[in-house]
């Protein structure tokens, strides 16, 4: 496995990442304290890893509700968290 | 007049028209039962579109709306959060200087009718709604229309109808209504006054009501917040809603209060198939894209249809129905049946107690259909 | 946005065992064969290739036979509608490119199971996982060095998700399985019958030295501020506080049937019922995999290969038929012994979320309702998810039916819904 990392700006902070990381892993190794808020306002992150659940909603170079389980990282990525509700 | 307290009425049918007359005759001392064969809202209410809006098509529709959007108004404080109450107004959109020409006597309509509206230009609706396709001619707003969830609604004036000791029966159903009572499958109840406010079903059980279904597609998207501000509806919404026998969609968009958009319209005649006809989805999702460009990159989460109640003269049949000794009638509503509901009560109330109306009752009454004979077409 | 047409003779829905195995036997019986999966390359989730470290053999050797097939594949594609138009049935997909359209005479769904979530308080805490969510974001790249895990679930499938989270450096607090220790040992009695799953048992239980597995023992409680602290494990007679940071637990599979139900395949419960080729209810549809039967890696793969065969107009050897046999009886054996416990379908308190799209909790709900009365009372099961996570949950715990299925099974752009496909049109290609 190649050690190349790849570089994602999350949230507006730029993260090295493996390639083949899905959005979901990446956004989990580095700690983001949710992915999405509730409709009451609590945190939520992924739970099912297989793209069923829609807690791992996350926007991707500006396109909300992308589910973050089911997509892998690409140089130069915008993700956000936070917006879906 | 005799002691009311013990006077009972039965509303059949606990969709928002069933239960506004349950809450109406409570408030007026009525002993209410209501009952619905599945549940409150079950039926046409649950799938449409909530909107309470003022809408001219014709006089009469026009005095109706107006009337509704004023009891609206006046049970807005006895309303709870499950009814989502929004004013966000709606906007009529004109495409093309021919419409806009024709807002400014649309205006007049409603200012006559003691309805406010406001003219804006193409670049005011561009303000205020960002996400329209850019260069429409302008747009008529009207402030005082609004939003409501219809089944949190329906559910909230079952319960003030309740706290004064109406009675809810679902799983009811309603076989046959007869003087002074209702046969139901199980027993037969008894009742000084019958309101058969059934819906689309009302015919079931009047079959001299020229109530057909007339069906429509909505689409509804995940949230996005702040898309769209006010309901939206293309001023050739009411051409739509005009032509009976014709299939056509209309733009028509809905913010939700969670930050979901709820697209439609479409209205077909298709018997009671209720299944999706994407065809006819796609083109309605097709003309909402052409006025809302931003529409097309949302997610929609869910399709789904419903049968507004229509009659051929386009307006309710609401009053006395003089062949059944207590009998009104309360249905037919098409589109407006959540707006109305609350005219329709009032005037259901007024008759009963024999009070005169805010409005001309005549023109809703049932039996107009008995006196015109065996039309069976419309005009 | 793309909008682009494929004709083919058999579509493929879902890239996981039963799909690979279903699309290689038709492409090699000689039909047009185009797979559509949601996944970013073929093995669905048992078989999802893992960044580290790849793939088990098996499923290489399938994925590589799939790769010299001449069937197409298109990834990262969720089929959000279908319908039978004359004689031919239409798909319509979504990837981030734009839309897709397959027009072809068979269908094979393999479109396999999620995981079942039972309501807890604290399951909606970051940090609580589904024991296959784990699995899945651990081969997604998930970093959990470090991490105090605790599992809570049922079944062998517990063993090698525990195993490959201690060998990517967690530390395994707790493995709680919530069946007696009585049931175990009978089922794992039972396995002397195949002795290769016999041994590979125990080299997975071997594989726990220093890890703490219990049975009859489950998490009845999750907790934390914003992120998961800690859990509440019971077994019955004691509670008692466990600290970790990760916690991962499911009780079982719900098979993915939307698209069966859709096309109008019948059912028996949540399982589309199929005759000996694999064939549904709905003529020239076919469906393999956990979808008729939750039963495996070994069963997936023979159903695939007998309803690709079927689907192709080839018949499937006599030897496939007799081999799905003998595993089907095995997957009832698994069922039976590893059910949840009732005390498992009561964790949830009225303050306990139960639709989480919505924010519905269980105190919001009448057990006299229907499910279509809690949706629109409520909203339980209107979210996104479209009633895939409560719809399993609420039909465990207060009996309600799942509700109708409509178009589309999966959220989908707008500009999906209306594409048009009149323009490109492509062949199934054959690279």
């Amino acid at each position: 496995m190649s050690d190349a990392r790849l570089e994602v700006l999350v949230n507006g902070k730029r993260v090295e990442v493996e390639p083949g990381t899905t959005v979901a892993a990446a956004l989990l190794n580095v700690r983001v304290p949710s992915f999405r808020t509730s409709v009451r306002g609590d945190p939520r992150a992924p739970v099912c890893g297989m793209g069923v659940c829609y807690e791992c909603r996350a926007t991707i170079d500006g396109v909300a509700h992308q589910r973050a389980c089911l997509r892998v990282v690409e140089p130069g990525m915008r993700i956000d968290t936070g917006s879906g509700r | 007049m005799s002691a009311r307290r013990t006077s009972n009425a039965i509303v059949v049918g606990a969709g928002i028209v069933g239960a506004a007359c349950a809450e109406a005759l409570s408030r007026d001392g009525w002993g209410v039962t209501v009952v619905d064969k599945q549940f409150a809202s079950a039926g046409t209410t649950s799938v449409g579109m909530g909107h309470i809006v003022a809408m001219d098509d014709s006089p009469e529709q026009l005095a109706l709306t107006e009337l509704s959007i004023r009891l609206w108004r006046e049970l807005a404080p006895e309303l709870d959060a499950r009814s989502e109450l929004d004013r966000c107004g709606t906007l009529w959109l004109a495409e093309d200087a021919e419409q806009f020409g024709a807002v400014g006597e649309k205006q007049r309509v409603y200012a006559a009718a003691g309805i406010a509206s406001e003219v804006l230009s193409g670049d005011d609706v561009a303000r205020v709604e960002p996400n329209l396709r850019p260069g429409l001619a302008g747009a008529l707003l009207v402030p005082g229309d609004s939003v409501v969830y219809p089944p949190g609604a329906t559910l909230r004036l079952l319960e003030l109808a309740r706290a004064r000791g109406a009675v809810l029966r679902e799983g009811v159903e309603a076989i046959e209504l007869i003087d002074r009572g209702v046969r139901c499958a199980t027993d037969t109840l008894h009742a000084d006054v019958v309101v058969n406010a059934a819906g689309a079903a009302a015919p079931s059980l009047t079959p001299e009501l020229p109530i057909v279904p007339r069906k429509g597609h909505l689409a509804i998207t995940d949230r996005y917040p702040k898309f769209c501000h006010h309901q939206l509806v293309e001023l050739g919404y009411l051409a739509s809603a005009h032509k009976m026998t014709t299939e056509s969609v209309a733009f028509n968009v809905q913010p939700r209060s969670t930050g979901q958009v709820l697209i439609g319209s479409s209205r077909e005649l298709v018997g009671w198939d209720a299944s999706l006809n994407e065809r006819l989805l796609g083109e309605m999702l097709d003309r909402a894209v052409e006025l809302m460009p931003a529409l097309r990159d949302l997610s929609i989460i869910r399709c789904w249809t419903g049968f507004r109640p229509a009659t051929p003269d386009k307006l309710p049949l609401i009053g006395a129905w003089t062949p059944i000794d207590g009998l009104y009638v309360a249905a037919g509503h098409e589109g407006l049946g959540i707006t109305t509901s609350l005219g329709t009560a009032r005037l259901i109330a007024d008759a009963v107690a024999g009070r005169a109306s805010p409005i001309e009752a005549a023109p809703f009454s049932p039996m107009r259909v008995v006196s015109s004979a065996a039309e069976p077409g419309h005009a | 946005m793309n909008a682009i047409r494929y004709e083919c003779d058999v579509a493929v829905v879902g890239a996981g065992p039963a799909g690979i195995a279903a699309a290689v036997t038709a492409a090699g019986a000689g039909a047009r064969t185009i797979v559509l999966d949601e996944g970013t390359g073929p093995g669905g989730q048992i078989w999802r290739p893992s960044v580290k470290v790849g793939q088990p053999s098996r499923a290489s050797a399938w994925i590589e036979r799939l790769g010299r097939s001449s069937a197409t594949v298109l990834r990262s594609t969720s089929v959000v509608t279908a319908h039978a138009a004359d004689d031919r049935f239409v798909l319509r997909g979504e990837s981030t490119e734009g839309a897709v359209e397959i027009v072809c005479r068979r269908v094979v769904l393999a479109t396999g199971a999620h995981e079942l979530f039972l309501p807890f308080p604290g399951w909606t805490l970051p940090n609580v996982f589904g024991i296959g969510g784990a699995q899945a974001l651990l081969k997604s790249g998930l970093n959990v060095r470090g991490r105090r895990v605790v599992i809570s679930g049922s079944g062998p499938l517990l063993f090698p998700v525990a195993a490959s989270l201690a060998k990517a450096g967690a530390e395994l607090v707790l493995v709680a399985e919530q069946a007696t220790r009585a049931a175990v040992v009978s089922y794992v009695a039972s396995l002397w019958r195949r002795p290769s799953t016999l041994v590979q048992a125990a080299s997975l239980r071997a594989s726990f030295i220093g890890a703490r597995y219990q049975t009859g023992t489950w998490v009845s409680h999750a907790h934390g501020d914003d992120v998961l602290r800690g859990v509440v494990v019971a077994d019955g007679k004691r509670t008692r506080m466990v600290d970790c940071d990760m916690l991962c637990t499911g009780f079982g599979l719900v098979p993915n049937n939307e698209l069966a139900r859709l096309l109008g395949c019948a059912m028996h419960g949540r399982f589309a019922i199929v005759d000996d080729t694999q064939a549904t209810s709905t003529s020239g549809v076919y469906t393999a995999g956990e979808t008729t039967g939750i039963g495996g890696v070994d069963a997936a793969l023979v159903e695939g290969e007998i309803a690709g065969a079927a689907a192709a107009g080839a018949r499937p050897s006599a030897a496939l038929l007799a081999r799905r046999n003998r595993l089907a009886r095995d997957a009832e054996l698994l069922a039976r012994t590893f059910a949840p416990r009732a005390e498992i379908k009561c964790l949830a308190k009225p303050e306990t979320i139960v639709c989480r799209c919505e924010d519905t909790t269980l105190g919001e709900l009448d057990g006299r309702w229907t499910a279509r009365q809690a949706k629109l009372y409520t909203r339980a099961g209107m979210g996104p998810c479209q009633g895939r996570v409560c719809g399993a949950a609420l039909e465990c715990v207060m009996g309600w039916p799942s509700d109708t299925v409509r178009s589309p099974v999966q959220p989908a752009r707008l500009s999906t819904l209306t594409a048009d496909f009149s323009a490109a049109s492509k062949p199934s290609s054959t690279e």
